[in-house]
């Protein structure tokens, strides 16, 4: 065992770190630009020299480049400081893959490299109101007319719906048909009439996710990806790619974070991190981190191979925020009666547990929520049967719904 | 990165599940229970003859020189066979503790002995119930060693011990070599909650010992040898583990209630799903761990305690849902779920249990 990079994972890296040392963005060419142009910028200067979407193929605006030389890149551009690019990431990491695989070969040529250097932005319209863990359950609708589709009903947790040129969206294209086949899988332009956007305000303070209404808006049948019917095999390309990606690091609170409290603040006048069931409740967290980050490694050992990593990386959602939660609140406890404010000041500390506390609770439901993903993991890891279900074979118009139960 | 068994290991580990799928079967575990077998002197002599007593032993010394990460390959399939063999006791601490602090004439004497198995050594801290320190330590060492050592762990078939014994120099504590086999010394079986690993009381009356390393630097060497044998047992707990999860799934999926498998519900679901996590966590640690172990890398100190406490938990937690998943049957003394819930607890206090682990891996952090 060992942590270095084979000979060719180092020239790669030796390249990507020399490409990267020459161009990163100055202040001078940053200083007029929003946060949004400087994730634009950033983006088009990658994929220009062919550092954009290094999975992809050449022809897509990509590399031809192997999962762990993406991971490299990754690495190594983590490393220095460049604008965040955290609005691409949908479109790049969900709504390319399925094109690449659903979409017709003009349309990938036509899409694929705006995706790749930014110079379109897009989004992912699946959840509905009635169908968030259950979310085949979907019911906005799309009816034919013509060589077009008239869309009615409404999206939630859309994020970045304000600022995406097009969409990927699932509609109900047959309500009598049973839940599942009665899906199908479109794109669309988001400046379309009839598309209104609403901002979510989350218990948090922060917007990061949108409800967007669908008033008889038009879908050429040209946007349609796989046949009517098959939206949700197509909808699943999605959602296997809707995963953290591997090694990714957090903003959240974490161990580190809580250790350096615990070295400040007092329990019977002497520091916290003296008491022994602060240090542990610590060593519980750091045992946790270790064990994602080693968990990591072992997935990135699969890739350095050429193999597919095995299941084991579906436990981080799972175990990290969770984690986060519990030593947000611990930490809060620390501070005592003083744990209440909630004011951002020059220490990060200052609020960064309240930020966490504050936030924690969508993390643990967005992507799946926790009994989602362990569900994934009895079903799909372990091999445990599915729960029987009462939906099941029958025409959705049919299926008891929170109105009609 | 290359954080990954080799082909070699893994095959070893092939061979090792396999031998010990069709010699050390519930049925060897059970007689351990039953009748009183707590050590199998033939499986123990197959064990040898594979190498696995000679594996970290230099060649030298009649040793094949392999390494840790072999040692933690087959320390994975003991702990998922539950092997009632003093593979522990004799492997992870008294050879550890010779190579370490042993001389040339100690190394000679007992390391060829320990690699072919015709020697079991153990290792002896624990005196009375809570934490032992160097200060409330009893135990006198020098030429003649005096003092009473419970529970050791196999100290009724051992050959000879490794005695933490009060100092009045350096750290509080030294280390002695001491022949089992004398009229100094008197063995007394001990019921413990784990039958298939035999421990003992052992009394010592003026025994004849022999100084390990140097005197007043048995407490750190104590620590050294503990950290080194953590990796050992955080694998047997992640095997461990593992089969209780293995269990538990192969039961749930079986077992029908209201109409349907019993894996079918989410309450089992989510409940296998965490074992399933915590054994991930375990894993992930002790790789680790056996990286630390394998380089003997100044990390060690950190990588034993984090994948001691994940092994405790993980095996804990899957030991006790193993039986509330098995239901009524589950906590019978005709199942078998009941020998992964008396090892995991063997296994959490043998070498310090987890709030001194938590509190080590802390000190860890602090001095990094």
């Amino acid at each position: 065992m060992d942590f270095n990079d084979t000979k060719e994972e180092a020239a790669f890296r030796a390249e990507a770190v020399a490409w990267l040392k020459a161009n990163v963005p100055s202040a001078d060419e940053l200083a007029d630009l929003n946060l949004m142009q400087q994730a634009k910028f950033w983006q088009k200067k990658k994929a220009d020299a062919g550092w954009a979407c290094l999975r992809w193929p050449k022809e897509y605006g990509g590399r031809d480049a192997s999962a762990i030389e993406q991971v490299i890149w990754n690495q190594e551009e983590s490393k220095i400081e460049v604008p965040a690019t955290g609005v691409f990431s949908i479109g790049q990491g969900m709504a390319a893959p399925t094109m690449m695989t659903w979409a017709t070969e003009d349309q990938k040529l036509r899409y694929l490299p705006k995706l790749a250097n930014g110079e379109e932005i897009w989004c992912q319209l699946f959840s509905e109101p009635a169908g968030g863990s259950d979310l085949a359950a979907l019911r906005t609708k799309a009816e034919k007319d013509g060589d077009d589709w008239i869309v009615n009903g409404q999206k939630i947790w859309t994020s970045g719906a304000q600022y995406s040129d097009y969409g990927i969206l699932v509609l109900r294209t047959d309500p009598n048909l049973p839940k599942h086949q009665g899906l199908s899988y479109f794109f669309l332009d988001m400046k379309s009439p009839g598309i209104e956007i609403k901002p979510i305000k989350q218990m948090s303070g922060a917007s990061g996710f949108n409800e967007v209404y669908f008033t008889d808006v038009r879908v050429s049948d040209a946007q349609r990806l796989g046949e009517v019917g098959q939206g949700w095999q197509v909808a699943l390309t999605t959602l296997m790619n809707e995963r953290a990606s591997i090694g990714g690091g957090s903003s959240n609170a974490g161990f580190k974070t809580a250790m350096e409290l615990a070295k400040q603040v007092n329990i019977d006048d002497k520091p916290a991190i003296e008491d022994k069931n602060v240090r542990a409740k610590l060593a519980n967290w750091f045992v946790q981190e270790a064990g994602l980050k080693y968990t990591g490694y072992r997935s990135l050992t699969a890739l350095s191979k050429g193999e597919i990593p095995g299941p084991e990386n579906s436990i981080g959602k799972l175990v990290g925020a969770p984690k986060s939660q519990d030593l947000a609140s611990f930490a809060i406890d620390l501070k005592e009666q003083a744990g209440i404010i909630w004011e951002p000041g020059e220490d990060e500390m200052d609020s960064l547990f309240q930020d966490t506390y504050m936030s924690i609770p969508g993390l643990r439901i967005a992507g799946g929520t926790d009994e989602i993903m362990a569900n994934i993991i009895a079903e799909r890891v372990l091999g445990l049967p599915q729960e029987p279900r009462m939906d099941k074979g029958i025409p959705f118009s049919e299926v008891p719904t929170s109105s009609k139960s | 990165m290359n954080f990954e068994f080799s082909e070699e290991q893994n095959l070893l580990r092939e061979q090792a599940r396999g031998f010990l799928q069709d010699n050390c079967t519930m049925k060897v575990v059970r007689a351990a229970l039953e009748d009183g077998e707590t050590f199998n002197a033939d499986l123990w002599k197959q064990v040898a003859e594979m190498g696995w007593t000679s594996a970290v032993i230099p060649e030298e010394y009649d040793g094949l020189g392999l390494g840790y990460l072999e040692l933690s390959v087959i320390a994975e399939e003991l702990g998922r066979t539950l092997a009632p063999l003093p593979f522990s006791s004799s492997v992870y601490l008294a050879t550890e503790a010779i190579l370490a602090y042993g001389s040339p004439a100690q190394k000679e004497e007992w390391l060829p002995k320990l690699a072919s198995g015709e020697a079991i050594g153990t290792f002896a801290l624990s005196e009375k119930q809570g934490q032992t320190t160097p200060s409330n330590l009893n135990t006198t060492g020098g030429d003649s060693l005096s003092g009473v050592k419970v529970p050791v762990p196999d100290g009724d078939i051992a050959n000879f011990c490794i005695v933490v014994a009060k100092s009045q120099s350096g750290d509080g504590a030294s280390l002695y070599i001491v022949d089992l086999d004398q009229a100094g010394v008197q063995k007394e079986k001990v019921n413990t909650l784990d039958p298939s690993r035999s421990h003992a009381k052992l009394t010592f009356n003026s025994a004849s010992a022999s100084l390990l390393g140097t005197e007043g630097e048995g407490w750190a060497g104590t620590q050294n040898v503990f950290n080194r044998a953590a990796v050992l047992f955080a694998w047997e707990q992640t095997g461990g583990s593992d089969a209780a999860l293995e269990m538990a799934k192969e039961y749930a999926l079986g077992r029908f209630a209201f109409g349907r498998s019993i894996a079918s519900y989410q309450a089992i679901k989510h409940k296998l799903a965490n074992m399933y996590v915590k054994n991930t966590l375990a894993r992930s640690n002790c790789y680790y761990g056996a990286w630390a172990l394998s380089t003997n890398a100044p990390e060690l100190p950190l990588a034993a305690a984090t994948a001691r406490v994940a092994g405790i938990q993980a095996y804990y937690f899957a030991s006790k849902e193993n039986i509330q998943t098995h239901g009524g049957m589950g906590f019978t003394w005709e199942f078998d779920c009941q020998f992964h819930y008396r090892r995991s607890k063997l296994l959490s206090v043998n070498i310090g249990s987890e709030a001194q682990w938590q509190d080590k891996l802390i000190s860890a952090v602090e001095a990094a």
